[in-house]
C-alpha cells in the first residue's frame, strides 16, 4: 500500500469514525439545506389535528360568491353536480350530524355517496382545496377564499347556519359536528406497517378471509353468480381489435365491421391513412399520386368516375396522372374502397 | 367459430411499406429514377403469388414474400423503435362510461396480448386526477422536510442531479390501482382482461431507497413514524407511507423505469416506488417527502380509496394488495382458433411477498391442477403462469387461485362479499372466471 493510499484509507477511517455520528454529512457534495422560505412554499399539507392549517376566515356569503365564480362550473351551484365528478354536497341528515355515522350509508338509501357522506376529517377537505381545486388553477386559492369556500360547503350540508364564518380558531369546533366523523374503521389487515397495538394502525396483516388450495372435488357444483350483460358486450368497441389477428385466440367480433369500423374510424380521413393512400396523396395536394383535388376536378361530372376509379385504385396502374404507376390496393375490403372513392369525389370531407 | 378459419392468417402487401417516407420524399424532390427502380423491384415481387398454386402447398411457403426477396429498412430509420404495425390492437384503452374526463381517469393495459412479467412502458396503465405533466427534469427538485423541526435534523433539497449520483437499486415490482377489477364488485360488468384486470403493471424501478434520503437528513424515527408523498403535478397528490416500510428499505424514489427514464404518464422525472401497496401511493412527480408523527387523511385516504362495507363504515388506510392472479390467455372476449392444445397463460402477485403456487382449474373450481411458475419468481412482482391444456370443444369454465409465501390463498367472489359485500371498490382480489363455450367464445362470467 503506497503512502498516498494510505492517507486516503485514513481519511476514510476518519470520516466513519466522525461522520457516522452524524448521517447528515454521508453524501458530499449531494443536496443542501432547505430555505425556510422553500420549506414555506412547498409545505402545504394540513393534518387531521389541524397541524399546518393556515390563519384566516372566511363566511358562507364570500364563500358562495366563490364557490359560484369558481367552482360551479364543473361542480353545480350546490356542489351537486354528477356531470364532471361525483356530487361533493348532500346526502346526510341532521341526524348523521348528531350521532357522526352517515345512516344511508348502511341502509342503502343513499343513491350516491357524495364527498360529505364519507369525509371524517374537516382538514381533508381544506387541504384539497387549497391543494388541487379549482381544477384547471390548482393552487390559486388564497386561505381566506378556502375558509370562505368550506364555510359555504359546510353551510349546504346543513352543518353550520348562514350567517357562519369559519376560520382558524373555530374550525376545530366544526370538526365535531361532521356528520361521518365516526364513520372510518382502520380495524384491517391492509395497512403495511405496525399495527394499532403497537402505536399503529390496522390489525397487523390478519386477512378477512380464508381460502384453502383444495385440489379435488372441492365441491358438488359450479355456481355462477352472474354473466356479461348484453350491452357490456358491446359498449367497449370491437373487441376484434383490440387482440391480435394472429396467434392462439382471435377478438371476438362484437360490434360486426361496419359498426366497427365506424367505431374505430374518427373519419373516412382515418381509413385512407390507416389503407396506406395519405403515404402518396394529399388531399390538396400531390405526392406520389394527384392530390384527391386534382383527382375530384378531372372526373367530376362522370357518371361513371366512381366504379372506374374502384376498379384502378385496386388493380393499381399507371399513365393517366403520368408514368408513376399505383401498386395495386387489393388488400383493401371492397366496401371500404366504395367508401373510399366516394369519399374522395365527394371532396375529401 | 366458421367465422375464424375464414379469417387465415393471410400475408398482405402492405401499401405503406412501398415507398419509405425518404423514397417518398425523394420523389417529392424530382428523382423519380430511383423511384421507378424501387417499383420494379416490388412490383415483381408482387406478381409472385400467381405463379404458385394452393394443391402444392402454402402459398406463404412456396411464394416467397416480398420482405424475403427485398432490401429491408436502414438502421436509425426510426430513431425511437416502435411496434411493428401488425401490433396496432394492443394499446392503452379508457373503459366507456367509467370517469367522466379525461384528466380524471384510467387507461387499462392490454394484459390479454402480453407476454412475461414485464409490461413495456408504452402500455403501462394510466390513472391520473388532474392530467399528466412533462416536468423538467432540470427544474424538478425533492424536498425532504419534518412535520415539525424535531423530527429531522436537515431539511433539504436534492436535485436530479444529485439524485442520480447516489447508490441506486433496481428492482421489479408490479403496481395495481386499488381499484383495478372494481367494477366487478357487484356483477359482471365489462367484457375483457385489460377491463377487470388492466390496471396492473410491472416494471422494473430504479432509484435511491428513500431510507437513505431520510437518513441523509437526520430523520429521527423514534418520533418520525409516517411519511407523507406529494407530486409536483396539480393535484399534488398526497399519500401516507409507514416508516416500517422505508426502514425496510423496500421503498425507494425511482427515476428509471424498464432501462429508461420513467415515462411522463408515470411520472417523469422521478416517483415514489411502494411495493405490494396499491398505485396510488407510488406518486408521481414527486417532489416533496414529508416525515410525521400521525397519519394524514389526504383526500385520496379519507374521501377515495376507502373501503365501503355493509354496516356503512369505511376501511381507511387499506393500501396492500392482496395476492390475486388472473388467466390472460385465453381470456373474456377472445375466441379460441380451435379445438385441440393450448398453453394456458396468466399473472400471480402478491402484495405480501413471493408467490408460491398458482392452481387452474378448466371445471370452474371443483378440481385444480398446478401451474408451472415461470422464475426467477421474485418479491411483489408479477410471475407469469402456464399450464397445458387439450380442449375438446366441450364448454369449460377456466380459473386460477394464487397462493403467497404467507400461505394466504385467493379467495372467491362468495368469501369476499361475505365479509366486505358488494360496495367496497377497492381491493377486489377475487378469482377470476372465464366460461367457454362450443363456439370457442370466451366470455366474463362470476363463480361464487
Ligand atoms: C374544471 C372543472 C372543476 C372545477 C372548476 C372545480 N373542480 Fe373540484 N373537482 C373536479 C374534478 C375532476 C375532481 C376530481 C379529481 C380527482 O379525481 O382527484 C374534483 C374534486 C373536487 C373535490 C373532491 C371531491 C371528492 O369527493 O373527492 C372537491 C372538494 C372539490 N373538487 C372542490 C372544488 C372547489 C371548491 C372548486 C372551486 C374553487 C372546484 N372544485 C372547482 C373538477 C373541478
Ligand atoms: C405507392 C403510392 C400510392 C398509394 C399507396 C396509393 N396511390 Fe393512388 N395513385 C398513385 C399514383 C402514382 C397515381 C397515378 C396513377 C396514374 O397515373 O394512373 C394514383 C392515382 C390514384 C387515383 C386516380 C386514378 C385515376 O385513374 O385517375 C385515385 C382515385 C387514387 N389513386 C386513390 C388511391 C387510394 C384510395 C389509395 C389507398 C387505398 C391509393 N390511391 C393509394 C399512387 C398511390
Amino acid at each position: 500500500m503506497s503512502r498516498f493510499s494510505k492517507s486516503i484509507l485514513a481519511v476514510a477511517l476518519g470520516m466513519s469514525v466522525f461522520g457516522s455520528a452524524s448521517a447528515v454529512d454521508n453524501f458530499h457534495g449531494v443536496g443542501r439545506q432547505a430555505t425556510p422560505a422553500e420549506v414555506k412554499a412547498w409545505d402545504i399539507d394540513v393534518r387531521p389535528d389541524f397541524k399546518g392549517l393556515p390563519k384566516g376566515k372566511g363566511n358562507v356569503e364570500r364563500g358562495n360568491e366563490l364557490f359560484e365564480e369558481k367552482c360551479a362550473s364543473c361542480h353545480g351551484s350546490f356542489g351537486e353536480s354528477n356531470e364532471v365528478f361525483t356530487p361533493l354536497a348532500g346526502g346526510t341528515t341532521k341526524d348523521d350530524i348528531k350521532t357522526g355515522r352517515v345512516k344511508g350509508l348502511s341502509s342503502g338509501e343513499l343513491p350516491q355517496r357524495t364527498t360529505f357522506t364519507k369525509v371524517a376529517t374537516i382538514s381533508t377537505v381544506f387541504d384539497y382545496i387549497q391543494r388541487a381545486m379549482p381544477w384547471t388553477a390548482p393552487k390559486s386559492l388564497k386561505p381566506d377564499e378556502v375558509y370562505a369556500i368550506l364555510a359555504y360547503l359546510l353551510n349546504l350540508q346543513e352543518i353550520v347556519p348562514a350567517d357562519f364564518e369559519l376560520s382558524d380558531k373555530n374550525i376545530a369546533d366544526v370538526q365535531k359536528l361532521l356528520p361521518n366523523r365516526n364513520g372510518m374503521t382502520t380495524d384491517h389487515g391492509l395497512w403495511p406497517g405496525a399495527s394499532a397495538k403497537k402505536g399503529g394502525i390496522g390489525n397487523g396483516g390478519v386477512p378477512d378471509v380464508k381460502n384453502v388450495a383444495c385440489m379435488k372435488n372441492c365441491k358438488p357444483e359450479v355456481q355462477i353468480g352472474s354473466t356479461l350483460p348484453d350491452y357490456a358486450r358491446t359498449a367497449h368497441g370491437e373487441l376484434a381489435d383490440q387482440n391480435r389477428n394472429f396467434g392462439p385466440v382471435r377478438g371476438t367480433r362484437t360490434l360486426g365491421p361496419e359498426a366497427a369500423r365506424k367505431a374505430a374510424d374518427a373519419s373516412t380521413l382515418d381509413l385512407a391513412t390507416k389503407s396506406g393512400c395519405m403515404a402518396c396523396h394529399g388531399v390538396k395536394n400531390k405526392i406520389v399520386g394527384p392530390g384527391f383535388n386534382e383527382v375530384v376536378a378531372r372526373y367530376q361530372g362522370q357518371p361513371d368516375a366512381e366504379s372506374r376509379l374502384i376498379a384502378k385504385v385496386k388493380a393499381g396502374g399507371q399513365g393517366v396522372w403520368g408514368s408513376i404507376p399505383m401498386p395495386p390496393n387489393a388488400h383493401i375490403k371492397d366496401d371500404d374502397l366504395k367508401t373510399l372513392v366516394q369519399w374522395i369525389l365527394a371532396g375529401s370531407k | 367459430m366458421g367465422d375464424i378459419t375464414q379469417q387465415p392468417g393471410r400475408l398482405r402487401p402492405a401499401p405503406e411499406n412501398f415507398l419509405s417516407e425518404d423514397q417518398v420524399k425523394a420523389v417529392g424532390a424530382g428523382r423519380r429514377d430511383f423511384l421507378r427502380k424501387s417499383f420494379m423491384a416490388a412490383s415483381a415481387a408482387m406478381a409472385a403469388p400467381l405463379a404458385a398454386r394452393a394443391s402444392e402447398g402454402d402459398p406463404n411457403i412456396l411464394n416467397l414474400p416480398a420482405w424475403s426477396t427485398s432490401l429491408g429498412q436502414p438502421v436509425a430509420t426510426t430513431p425511437y423503435g416502435m411496434p411493428s404495425k401488425f401490433e396496432s390492437q394492443l394499446v392503452r384503452r379508457e373503459s366507456p362510461g367509467l370517469a367522466r374526463v379525461g384528466g380524471a381517469s384510467v387507461s387499462f393495459a392490454p394484459l390479454q396480448g402480453l407476454f412475461g412479467i414485464i409490461t413495456p412502458s408504452g402500455l403501462h396503465f394510466e390513472r391520473h386526477h388532474q392530467g399528466w405533466q412533462d416536468v423538467d427534469p432540470t427544474r424538478h427538485r425533492l424536498m425532504i422536510n419534518g412535520s415539525d423541526d424535531s423530527l429531522l435534523k436537515k431539511p433539504k433539497v436534492y436535485t436530479m442531479d444529485e439524485l442520480m449520483r447516489m447508490p441506486s437499486v433496481s428492482r421489479i415490482h408490479f403496481i395495481e390501482c386499488g381499484a383495478n377489477t372494481g367494477l366487478e364488485w357487484g356483477n359482471v360488468a365489462v367484457p375483457t382482461v385489460q377491463y377487470t384486470h388492466g390496471m396492473l403493471s410491472c416494471s422494473e424501478f430504479t432509484g435511491v431507497p428513500l431510507k437513505t434520503l431520510l437518513e441523509d437528513c437526520g430523520v429521527d424515527t423514534k418520533k418520525a413514524r409516517y411519511v407523507l408523498a406529494e407530486g409536483a403535478d396539480g393535484s399534488s397528490m398526497t399519500r401516507t407511507i409507514p416508516m416500517e416500510m422505508v426502514e425496510s428499505g423496500e421503498v425507494f424514489v425511482a427515476y428509471g423505469q424498464n432501462g429508461e427514464m420513467l415515462r411522463p404518464e408515470n411520472g417523469y422525472p422521478l416517483r415514489l416506488v411502494v411495493p405490494g401497496v396499491q398505485g396510488v401511493s407510488w406518486v408521481k412527480w414527486l417532489r416533496r417527502i414529508e416525515v410525521g408523527d400521525q397519519p394524514y387523511a389526504t383526500k385520496d385516504e379519507a374521501v377515495h380509496y376507502i373501503d365501503l362495507l355493509p354496516n356503512g363504515l369505511h376501511r381507511q388506510y387499506s393500501s396492500i394488495q392482496e395476492c390475486k392472479s388472473v388467466i390472460t390467455t385465453p381470456s373474456g372476449g377472445q375466441t379460441l382458433v380451435d379445438k385441440g392444445f393450448f398453453n394456458v397463460s396468466g399473472l400471480a402477485w402478491s402484495g405480501r411477498g413471493r408467490i408460491k403456487q398458482v392452481d387452474v382449474s378448466f371445471d370452474g373450481g371443483i378440481n385444480w391442477q398446478s401451474a408451472r411458475l415461470e422464475g426467477p419468481i421474485q418479491n411483489k412482482a408479477l410471475t407469469r403462469f402456464n399450464i397445458n391444456w387439450v380442449w375438446d370443444g366441450k364448454p369449460a369454465i377456466l380459473q386460477s387461485r394464487a397462493m403467497d409465501e404467507t400461505g394466504y390463498v385467493q379467495p372467491t367472489y362468495g368469501q369476499l362479499r361475505k365479509v366486505r359485500g358488494t360496495k367496497s371498490i377497492y381491493h377486489n382480489n377475487a378469482i377470476q372466471s372465464w366460461k367457454v363455450v362450443e363456439s370457442g367464445e370466451v366470455t366474463n362470467v362470476q363463480v361464487l
